[in-house]
């Protein structure tokens, strides 16, 4: 049995895992209309390969990526491309964004692709470069892309894989369902990547409230060589930091990353997608979501494709819209509610919350902070909320910096235990964008001042080399006079040289070619 | 020595004041001349937090000159394009009071690049010339266009051109530029939904 450590703080929000955990993982369906946009995670958008009225085929890409941090999306099931437009997404700001518009014809025909079951075969590059391709991105967080993340720096070796099965946040149960069912494919992928970047061990890390996922993994990890950790439940353990500490004892340094100390972390959702696109050559088309909350009769884990309206999902699990008051795309924690149900489901849509008002009420109005310091105490990066908040109401940036507001991983620990209610989380993000914002604003005028000084230095330099050329020209023509012996020498008359000096200025100003002939 | 000392206090102290006075002036001098700093180092850091669009709106003609005037007392908040967040910056450095923005130079609005109607565009390259980041590419009797990435928005662009065909375009608000809001403290409906209901209820 492995020791595990534990990290600062953390809190026991109620779990609310069962409701969704009563049936097994099911197939949602594919809805007439598949909205998919094409911007789905950090990165630049994808860019649209496709014509309105075209005929797309399962798995065929519809959308190329635009640059490094970037991923191509591929056709959920086959269909026609009715539009290419503004929809609504998933986002937080509720905002619209280029949507590829797919009315499916329900044959869900297949294009043929390429998949590598030895993928040992295959060198590592390769294999990124397949994943790339499938569209892989991180199942968890934000959804960073999948490639990206594998190209580590080669001089960096990763000690530790880390598999984070830990699933934290309350009433989220995708990685739970994959555990219990599809164990084999978790194992299979975590062997995947462990083949791309060679690490000395392999951990997967699962909160000890998912008893059924432990063994189903123990069991399929037989032989392998990969441990399974139960981690006490404490929420959040499931942010990657914390995992980290919780399994090795070592901190990531704050502004650090993992591979700074030698660990990789990969979410357990990613490993199937990356057993998927390997084995089956099963580009990223769909993802298990769990669509629970009050509100529905059924709810459970779906297996969604990729741009299913939320409307769709909701549907399928006997949603009272009556007695719902607001719609959560991830968990209560670190969710954000969405404006409507057409929003459709993206690569990293985990959760779907549809609670009643009484189930997850409206924050009652902040009131002043009584320095009671609960919310030091539960913060997981060992922060000082209470001050951060502070600083972050009077806008001082330095020293948010200088307290860390950055280590800060918006779990929301502070506001949960905060007794006055105050909406924590919410100054530190909008501390952050302003903090990232005033550093763009200041690297755009670093730049403007550059090309300021460039233009500058370039004027003065074109006036100088006007003015050396000019002189050159009138010696040149002097020179020229006395050469053919010309009656008076200007040179020798002062007042005739400054006459002849402001008359070629005049005619340089004109008509500079012509400067030699009119001195 | 000693003896000599005992005898003329007075002039011995005297002496020995001068004669340190001589050497640390020496050394001040010194070191005036072995460390002098090229510039006026407040007016360069004045100038690295002033937002580099040499739009001239402060009254001054561009971002070092305004630098050089605060530096030299004059007040801080006269720069439109930096508004609030340069004030503050600025009042930071200077460690005076941040003042709201003096409303008589213009308003802080939101970031514009310039547009050329190209069509209309005649070649006359008045605005290459007016441009202070040479954010416009064109040549003599050709279209001109506006580098928008290089563009500060400055508008000095758009009076010189003779046939009007510059418009400034207020920079579209989307995903990109979409930033956390600070929670609204009057109605504190909160986008963090903390799961208050069973609070306290250990797991
Ligand atoms: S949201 Fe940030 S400050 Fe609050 S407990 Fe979590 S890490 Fe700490
Ligand atoms: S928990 Fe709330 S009231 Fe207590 S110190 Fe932190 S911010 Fe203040
Ligand atoms: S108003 Fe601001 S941006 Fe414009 S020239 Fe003056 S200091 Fe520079
Ligand atoms: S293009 Fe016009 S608005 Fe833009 S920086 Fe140049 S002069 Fe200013």
């Amino acid at each position: 049995m492995r020791t595990v450590f534990r990290f600062h703080g953390g809190i026991h929000p109620s779990e609310n895992k069962q409701q969704s955990l009563q049936t097994p993982i099911e197939f949602a369906g594919i809805p007439p209309e598949l909205v998919i946009p094409l911007s789905q995670h950090v990165g630049a958008p994808a860019s649209s390969v496709v014509a309105i009225g075209e005929r797309v085929l399962k798995g065929q890409m519809i959308a190329e990526s635009t640059g490094y941090i970037s991923l191509p999306l591929h056709a959920p099931t086959s269909g026609t491309i009715t539009a290419i437009e503004d929809r609504t997404i998933p986002h937080p700001s509720g905002y619209k964004a280029p949507c590829l518009i797919i009315a499916t014809d329900g044959e869900d025909e297949w294009q043929t692709t390429r998949c590598e079951p030895n993928y040992q075969d295959l060198t590592p590059a390769e294999l990124v470069q397949l994943l790339r391709d499938a569209g892989v991105a991180g199942m968890g967080g934000a959804g960073f892309p999948t490639a990206v993340k594998l190209s580590i720096n080669p001089d960096v070796h990763i000690e530790t894989l880390v598999i984070n099965g830990t699933e934290c946040e309350p009433y989220i149960t995708a990685d739970d369902a994959l555990m219990r069912e599809r164990g084999a494919q978790i194992i299979e992928g975590a062997r995947i990547l462990s083949y791309i970047i060679n690490p000395a061990r392999t951990l997967i890390g699962v909160e000890d409230n998912k008893p059924e996922g432990i063994a189903s993994l123990r069991y399929a990890a037989r032989d392998t060589g990969i441990d399974i950790v139960a981690v006490p439940t404490r929420y959040p353990s499931g942010g990657e930091k914390q995992l980290i500490e919780i399994l090795t004892n070592k901190q990531v340094p704050s502004g650090g990353l993992p591979a700074d100390i030698g660990v990789m972390c990969q979410n357990l959702g990613t490993t199937v997608a990356i057993h998927d696109a390997v084995i089956k050559g099963r580009p990223l088309i769909s993802r298990i979501t769990t669509v629970t909350g009050r509100s529905l009769d059924q709810p459970q884990n779906f297996e969604v494709l990729l741009g299913t309206p939320l409307r769709f999902l909701l549907s399928r699990a006997g949603y009272q819209g009556s007695t719902n008051n607001k719609l959560i795309i991830g968990g209560p924690m670190m969710g954000f509610t969405v404006p409507n149900a057409d929003v459709p489901v993206v690569k990293t849509c985990n959760c779907l919350l549809a609670p009643t008002e009484n189930e997850l009420p409206s924050p009652p109005p902040a009131k002043a902070c009584i320095r009671c310091g609960q919310c030091a105490e539960v913060c997981p990066a060992s922060l000082l909320p209470q001050q951060l908040f502070w600083f972050a109401q009077g806008n001082e940036h330095e020293k948010l910096e200088r307290h860390n507001l950055f280590d800060c991983i918006e779990c929301g620990s502070c506001s949960w235990v905060c007794p006055s209610h105050i909406p924590l989380v919410q100054y530190y993000r909008a501390a952050k964008a302003d903090i990232v914002l005033h550093r763009e604003n200041h690297l755009k005028s670093e730049h403007a001042r550059g090309r300021f000084e460039f233009r500058q230095a370039r004027i003065a330099r074109e006036v100088h080399e006007k003015q050396t050329r000019r002189e050159a020209r009138r010696q040149a023509a002097l020179a020229h006079n006395n050469d053919s012996g010309s009656i008076t020498s200007p040179s020798t008359d002062p007042v005739q040289a400054a006459i002849a000096r402001a008359k070629a200025r005049k005619a340089g100003q004109q008509k500079p070619r012509s400067e030699p002939e009119s001195s | 020595m000693l003896e000599l000392i005992s005898h003329y206090p007075l002039a011995a102290a005297l002496l020995a004041l001068v004669g340190m006075g001589a050497v640390f002036g020496a050394l001040l001098g010194y070191a005036d001349v072995r460390f002098r700093t090229e510039g006026d180092p407040i007016a360069d850091q004045i100038n690295n937090l002033l937002p580099q669009t040499q739009c001239g709106q402060c009254g001054y003609p561009g971002c070092r000159p305004y630098a050089e005037a605060i530096a030299g007392g004059e007040a801080i908040n006269k720069c439109p394009p930096g508004g609030e967040s340069t004030i503050a910056d600025l009042a930071d450095l200077l460690d005076v009071e941040a003042l709201p923005l003096d409303q008589e130079h213009g308003e802080e609005k939101v970031k514009a690049v310039a547009y050329i109607r190209e069509p209309e565009c005649i070649g006359c390259t008045k605005c290459i010339q007016a441009c202070p980041v040479d954010a416009i590419l064109g040549a003599a009797k050709q279209m001109h266009t506006v580098i928008v990435s290089e563009c500060t928005g400055c508008d000095l662009c758009v009076d010189p051109c003779p046939v009007d065909c510059i418009d400034m375009i207020p920079q579209a608000q989307g995903l990109h530029s979409w930033r956390w809001p600070l929670p609204d403290p009057v109605s504190s409906v909160a986008a963090i939904i903390a799961t208050d209901s069973n609070r306290g209820q250990a797991a």
